[in-house]
């Protein structure tokens, strides 16, 4: 009686219309924006760099806040990230910060494992994102993004090029994350051999096929900055969160015998370049483009090792919990088989057990049999003993009985014979 | 613009929970994310699918292009309209790209003629049900593949707008029947349609007597209470429901009143202004649908009705795909793409 049937229009694209006065629909990015504060934001740095070489200062001077961090020591065996989380709140937004540093790199001597560590968490926040997102009961608009979000590699100011363990880590890590190089403690370069500096990291880089982070260049209201600090990259900063008096004023600076490094001049470091690309205008960027690209790929490469695929050999659509159910299937196949398996050891096991003890059981008896008639033996030859030892004895005494008569006898008579003599002595 | 020179007024406000709270001594510029992501979203515009339910003859075609203030739908009472009553109810979805002020939004109307128009009403709802599921598994499975689309296409149905008829009295067997089957896979929005024929006390009178009848028979309504999220919403939330279903009136003719021009019917006892609270609720429908509840009607939509629907569906592993009686999806040219 009922069927549904929708008609849609032939699929070249919906028309446009011309609205006749003013709907009021101008206001859902306010909208969207307002739900977002209330949700608040999430944003992830992760900074690699040698110890030492200033990521906790600078995160403090970026964040201008004190985040309680302590210095490590040089003796780490391994690369190890810590992870720190904070609340930040400027005027009406609320952003979650995690800032996670690496402990230990380039401080062993074999650095060839050093960057495993580092590929191996940005690989944990994806898996666990991928977990919470193939759950059945998921709750992802509540869910903690802890995915890297932006990737500081800190170089060291050397002024030659990029050292081979920077060269072998950034080519790991650049199509997991948003790499963004900056060349750390830049006060310790002139300003020709830094210009030097970053052409050299540039074309390495370019030559090596390492693909940095590019500030995007589609939005018109900020492609044009974007494609001049393009032009700066690698930023060259200096951290410090003391506060030295220029002029009248308290600025952040660093205070050398021969001058003053001022943080926020645009003419001493990169810093304020830094801050605006990585926080004031791009920050939703890097977040869409971590979400997007680095994951959607993590996620293709680990279903398809899975076994998860779009289209079966005949190249029709399969779907995911279709090849799902069939692994499902064959998994619980390959269980009941396991389990069989199993249980006919089980009970080839117990046969065998079985039969041994039956084994020795039948010797025990045979044993038990065999000096039960020893015993009986024993005590047949010590019962014939026993009898002719009380014939002996009882003939014995019938002959002690017999003698003691027979002399008895005698004395009577000798004792007669004798009375007769004592008697017939007398006479 | 993006660039904030000012120094902002900065609170101190120590958040609980698992992470720090920590102060920021001076300027950062977190908050110039708000207008990234403002200017983010204009550039890939919106979508909102809406879908408009009720006898024919109700105005539902008419208050969409009031809504909209364009020539949405085709009114089935022009005269070129070939109108035959169908047998069955057919779904009709027509897609528009309207922009204003740079916001652009693509909005697909679902039509449902032949919705409670036939003598056995029995079942009407059924394909008005497997369109929405329709669009849910659709989405589902673009969701599930492993090369997936940057942006998927959201088709699902993110409002529906139910037409009751002014009858002054209670509401009908086949109301009570739609709202309760379909309150809890999309958000319904029950509206009294052509209520230009109800007095105020009446109009009163009557929603209260369907705000009774949707109480007793347990159907949630747009906004539904169990998705409050905190008091402030739950506050604008209550008002909203004290105040629902909006006694509406449409049309696209614009007469003169007082010296301007607006909106309204013209009758022999006067005009009815369709923008002017004091006759009708269309302005209140108006705010609450698109100009304060658009992203919150799609949130709903995608944060709980339709993992309700992706729940459900995951835990039946059992039925097969070819049980559910669904098309195969062509894909665009027999091969999935992955859009980046």
């Amino acid at each position: 009686m009922t069927s549904s049937d929708v008609a849609r229009q032939p699929d070249k694209g919906p028309r446009g219309l011309n609205l006749a006065g003013h709907v009021g629909f101008d206001s859902l990015p306010d909208q969207l924006v307002n739900k977002s504060i209330c949700q608040g934001f999430c944003f992830n740095i992760l900074c690699i760099g040698e110890t030492g070489i200033g990521k906790s200062t600078l995160m403090d001077t970026l964040f201008n806040t004190n985040f309680e961090n302590f210095e490590s020591s040089h003796f780490e065996p391994q690369v190890k990230l810590r992870a720190q989380t904070y609340d930040l709140q400027e005027s009406n937004v609320r952003l979650r910060l995690t800032v996670v540093n690496t402990v230990g790199f380039g401080d062993q001597m074999n650095k060839q494992e050093s960057y495993q560590p580092v590929v191996d968490y940005i690989d944990r926040q994806f898996e666990s994102y991928l977990q919470e997102e193939l759950k059945i009961k998921r709750s992802l608009h509540n869910y903690h993004d802890s995915r890297v979000h932006a990737c500081l590699y800190f170089i060291s100011p050397s002024g030659h090029s990029l050292k081979s363990l920077d060269l072998v880590t950034m080519k790991k890590l650049d199509s997991k994350v948003n790499i963004i190089p900056v060349i750390a403690k830049a006060d310790t370069i002139s300003k020709s051999e830094l210009h030097k500096f970053k052409i050299k990291i540039m074309s390495e880089l370019v030559s090596n096929g390492v693909q940095i982070y590019q500030f995007p260049l589609d939005d018109e209201t900020v492609a044009k900055v974007n494609t001049s600090m393009n032009g700066h990259l690698p930023f060259a900063v200096v951290g410090s969160t003391e506060e030295v008096s220029v002029g009248n004023k308290m600025v952040k600076a660093r205070q050398y015998p021969w001058g003053i490094v001022q943080v926020e001049n645009e003419n001493h470091c990169d810093f304020v370049k830094l801050r605006e690309m990585l926080i004031c205008v791009n920050m939703e960027d890097l977040r869409e483009q971590t979400h997007t690209r680095h994951y959607e790929l993590y996620r293709r490469c680990k279903l398809e090792e899975m076994g998860f695929k779009d289209t079966d050999p005949e190249c029709k659509p399969v779907s995911l919990q279709q090849t799902y159910e069939a692994k499902r299937q064959e998994f619980l196949v390959e269980l009941q088989k396991r389990e069989d398996e199993m249980r006919q050891m089980f009970v080839q096991r117990v046969k065998e057990k079985e039969a041994e003890l039956k084994d020795a059981e039948r010797e025990l008896q045979s044993r038990f049999e065999q000096l039960k008639r020893l015993h009986a033996d024993e005590k047949a030859n010590l019962e014939d003993k026993k009898r002719l030892l009380d014939e002996d004895q009882s003939s014995f005494s019938k002959r002690r009985a017999a003698a003691q008569l027979l002399q008895a006898q005698s004395f009577t008579a000798n004792g007669k014979k004798d009375k007769d003599r004592k008697n017939s002595g007398f006479m | 613009m993006y660039i904030n020179i000012l120094i902002l007024y900065i609170s101190y406000q120590f958040l609980e929970k698992n992470s720090i709270g920590a102060d920021l001594f001076g300027y950062v510029g977190i908050e110039a994310v708000l207008d990234q992501m403002r200017m983010k979203t204009m550039k890939a515009g919106f979508e909102f699918n809406i879908m408009v339910v009720g006898q024919s003859g109700l105005g539902k075609s008419t208050l969409v292009n009031t809504l909209f203030k364009s020539k949405i739908s085709r009114k089935s009472c022009t005269p070129n309209y070939e109108e035959k009553i169908c047998k069955t109810v057919k779904l009709h979805a027509v897609s528009h790209v309207i922009e204003e002020k740079g916001v652009k939004m693509k909005l697909t109307v679902v039509d449902t003629p032949g919705f409670g128009d036939q003598i056995n009403n029995e079942n009407c709802w059924e394909p008005i049900v497997k369109y929405i599921n329709e669009q849910y598994e659709k989405f589902l499975r673009e969701e599930l593949n492993v090369n997936r689309k940057r942006r998927i296409p959201d088709s699902r149905v993110h409002c529906c707008i139910y037409f009751l008829p002014a009858t002054g009295h209670r509401l009908r067997p086949i109301d009570v029947e739609f709202m309760k089957r379909l309150g809890k896979m999309v958000s319904i929005v029950p509206v009294i349609a052509k209520a230009d024929t109800l007095t105020v006390e009446e109009r009163q009178e009557f929603k209260e007597q369907i705000r009774k009848d949707l109480d007793a028979n347990g159907i949630c309504v747009y906004p539904q209470e169990e998705f409050d999220e905190d008091p402030d919403e739950r506050l604008l939330n209550h008002r909203i429901r004290e105040s629902i279903p909006f006694a509406v009136v449409g049309t696209d003719q614009e007469h003169q009143v007082n010296g301007n021009k607006v909106l309204g019917r013209k009758t022999k006892w006067g005009i009815i202004e369709v923008e002017n609270v004091a006759h009708c609720e269309f302005a209140n429908l108006r705010d609450l649908l698109i100009r304060s509840h658009l992203q919150d009607l799609k949130d709903v939509t995608h944060n709980i009705l339709y993992e309700n629907y992706r729940v459900r569906r995951l835990n039946e592993s059992n039925i097969t795909f070819s049980e559910l009686e669904l098309s195969s999806w062509p894909t665009e040219n027999g091969t999935d793409k992955s859009q980046l």
